[in-house]
């Protein structure tokens, strides 16, 4: 069936995956001048200053952290890991999104990924480059990171390969590295349209490095679409075990709220969920700025919206499942960890939680709050506060009061531990402003293979 | 070579092929067909984003890449399950409570994380290599016009090493196969 049927069928035919009238060529224009022609819009130094503020904050904050160690932060005995680990695990959710897009929607054959699939997997690589960042300085000693890997040392030890945490250390690096192939490979026939297209010398010799001498060969377009497709075929199992093996950091201990099958599903949905309100977040704002509409439709926001209300769902039973597992244990801590969520010194977090990941996502099942952008970035940023959250209430709440009541204690992040965080959202911004800037946002090539598509359809 | 000698006779030296440019991605499988069926082998069609049956009607083969995936995916398993045991079971083994060292369930997440890199290495770096890229020059980006390959526009390039190659007799060719715009290109 091919697309424009499909279109015709669909109740969405009203809103196309792209707006009529853009030719190979206007589209080769179009978002080749974002990077090229249109300059530095005022917007961008503004949003870039921000950032790169943060950024120094980031600096400071990391430089404070390495030099007095790990006793900045609030985490301590009982609770171990604080807001460093729950950044990791938000953040990495994020990414997911990004492998989404780009793996599973391109093996479902789904052509509205093609205009959101490149800045969804640099918003992957960046979002994953900050995760990384948080294990590394909870080490403390984060000059002998290189202990996590497996290197014949003189001091003759392994890694342990038993422990949850040493695959971490290799889905996290094995992840990080095939987003940025991925992310890289779909690049390269772009940055030969920059290359081509560039009038000055600079701009002529970076993007014709990196281009590699791409010359468009039917031969190596071959070549090229076997290798983007095969990547594909192995990054999506891939962001499924990635989430999967983070949860196993929390499933394989044996703490209260923790030792549950559950997990392994209900990270990788919720890592779906907070990507999705991430790629919303980001979309909506940039489409406006830098005109994108006809590229970035409705129908890209009603369908992501789609996504954020599905994955919402299966979190939600999630929480029911926890809820049910601690009753069903007949386990006095399990059953305590419960009612501490309920009726805790964190309820609040655990109730803003709900609202945020249960109650609110049901307005999107309402088509009229799907195509109002405003309002759909709204639920985006509510979405991602419940995430966080989320990670807050399982990482917090079961560690803070787990067997012994003579070891509870309470657990408040420090200044240190929000300016790490703050810091870590600069970097991110920070390196998306600089993407947006010098990179094009848009997938190039395959919105022109879009359009020919499209014109074959309707010849 | 026998082509070497071959291509002295047809073509001077300093050429290294002619490039014809079609007005849509259609005319221009059409003329690598009509190329091919001429008896064109040595030649290559240029277009902005991949086209479906080009390559084929090129007369390519098919790619062996994705065997070279499954090969970087397989290589990068057995190490990967292989570290571990090396580590786990020969190098320090740990006696904890009696348990066994060989505890291969525990190695999986490793060995499976490890095969995806092993693929998703081998199908970047084998793509590149068997494109012959990174290539920071050919002769076909000395044609002003060619840059319009990566825009919007359609090229077939009939090569001087093919034996078929006559430097007169081609452009003709690709003239009746529909070419808007003919150029010679230098090697």
């Amino acid at each position: 069936m091919s697309q424009a049927q499909a279109d015709q069928r669909s109740p969405d035919a009203a809103t196309p995956v792209i707006a009529p009238g853009h030719t190979i060529a206007s589209i080769s224009d179009k978002i080749s001048a974002i990077v090229l022609t249109r300059g530095t819009a005022r917007g961008w130094w503004i949003g870039f200053g921000i950032s790169l503020f943060f950024v120094n904050v980031f600096m400071v904050a990391a430089t404070y952290l390495i030099a007095t160690g790990i006793g900045i932060w609030g985490n301590n005995i009982p609770v171990a890991w604080g807001v460093g680990i729950l950044n990791f695990v938000w953040w990495i959710g994020i990414g997911h999104a990004g492998t989404l897009i780009s793996a599973i929607l391109l093996l479902l054959n789904q052509s509205w990924r093609t205009s959101i699939n490149r800045f969804a997997e640099a918003m992957t690589l960046f979002a994953v480059a900050c995760a990384g960042l948080y294990p590394l300085l909870h080490l403390g000693r984060v000059w002998v990171f290189y202990w996590l890997l497996p290197y014949p040392s003189t001091m003759g030890v392994w890694p342990q390969f038993r422990s949850a945490l040493v695959w971490d250390v290799f889905a996290v690096s094995t992840y990080m590295t095939v987003s940025f192939l991925f992310w890289f490979v779909g690049l390269i026939p772009d940055l030969a349209t920059l290359r081509d297209r560039s009038h000055s010398r600079v701009g002529r010799v970076i993007y014709g490095f990196l281009a590699m001498g791409w010359r468009g060969s039917a031969r190596h377009w071959k070549r090229f679409e076997v290798a983007y497709l095969l990547l594909a075929g192995v990054a999506t199992p891939l962001v499924v075990s990635v989430h999967t093996v983070v949860s196993f950091d929390f499933a394989t201990s044996i703490e209260p709220g923790w030792h549950t099958t559950i997990f392994p599903p209900y990270f990788v949905a919720g890592a779906i969920y907070s990507g999705f309100a991430m790629v919303l977040t980001l979309a909506i704002p940039l489409r406006a700025a830098y005109g994108l509409q006809d590229f970035i439709t409705m129908r890209h926001l009603e369908n992501m919206a789609k996504v954020m209300l599905a994955t919402a769902l299966m979190v939600a039973y999630g929480y029911m499942c926890e809820a049910f597992f601690g009753w069903y244990s007949a386990n006095t801590y399990e059953e305590y960890v419960v009612h501490n969520r309920f009726a805790g010194p964190y309820r609040i977090a655990y109730f803003t939680l709900i609202a945020c990941n249960v109650i609110i996502p049901q307005l999107l099942w309402i088509r009229a709050v799907r195509i109002q952008p405003v309002v759909l970035w709204i639920i985006a940023i509510i979405c991602n506060v419940g995430m966080w959250l989320e990670r807050f209430v399982i990482i917090v709440i079961s560690l803070h009061r787990d067997f012994l009541p003579s070891s509870w204690d309470m657990y408040y992040p420090t200044f240190w531990d929000y300016a790490t965080f703050a810091g870590t959202l600069g970097l991110f911004f920070f390196l998306l402003f600089l993407f947006i800037r010098f990179l094009p946002m848009i997938s190039i090539f395959e919105m022109r293979e879009l359009v020919h598509r499209t014109e074959e359809d309707h010849a | 070579m026998p082509d070497h000698l071959l291509l002295e006779a047809a073509a001077p030296p300093d050429v290294y092929g002619v490039l014809g440019e079609f007005p849509s991605a259609d005319q221009l499988v059409e003329a690598a067909r009509l190329a091919h069926e001429a008896g064109y082998r040595r030649m290559d069609a240029y277009s902005p984003f991949p086209v479906h049956g080009l390559a084929e009607a090129l007369g390519a083969r098919a790619t062996r890449l994705s065997f070279v995936v499954l090969l970087g995916g397989i290589t990068g398993g057995v190490l990967g399950y292989l570290l571990q045991y090396y580590c786990v079971v020969v190098s320090y083994p740990l006696n904890i409570g009696g348990r066994p060292y060989h505890t291969w369930p525990s190695f999986i997440p490793i060995t499976f994380e490890m095969t995806i890199l092993g693929a998703a290495l081998a199908a970047v770096f084998g793509m590149l290599a068997l494109n012959g890229l990174p290539r920071p020059h050919h002769p076909l980006f000395a044609v002003p016009e060619f840059n319009q390959a990566s825009h919007s526009r359609f090229f077939l390039c009939l090569e001087a090493r093919d034996p078929h190659f006559d430097l007169d007799r081609s452009q003709e060719f690709l003239t009746h196969a529909g070419a808007t715009y003919i150029t010679i290109v230098e090697s």
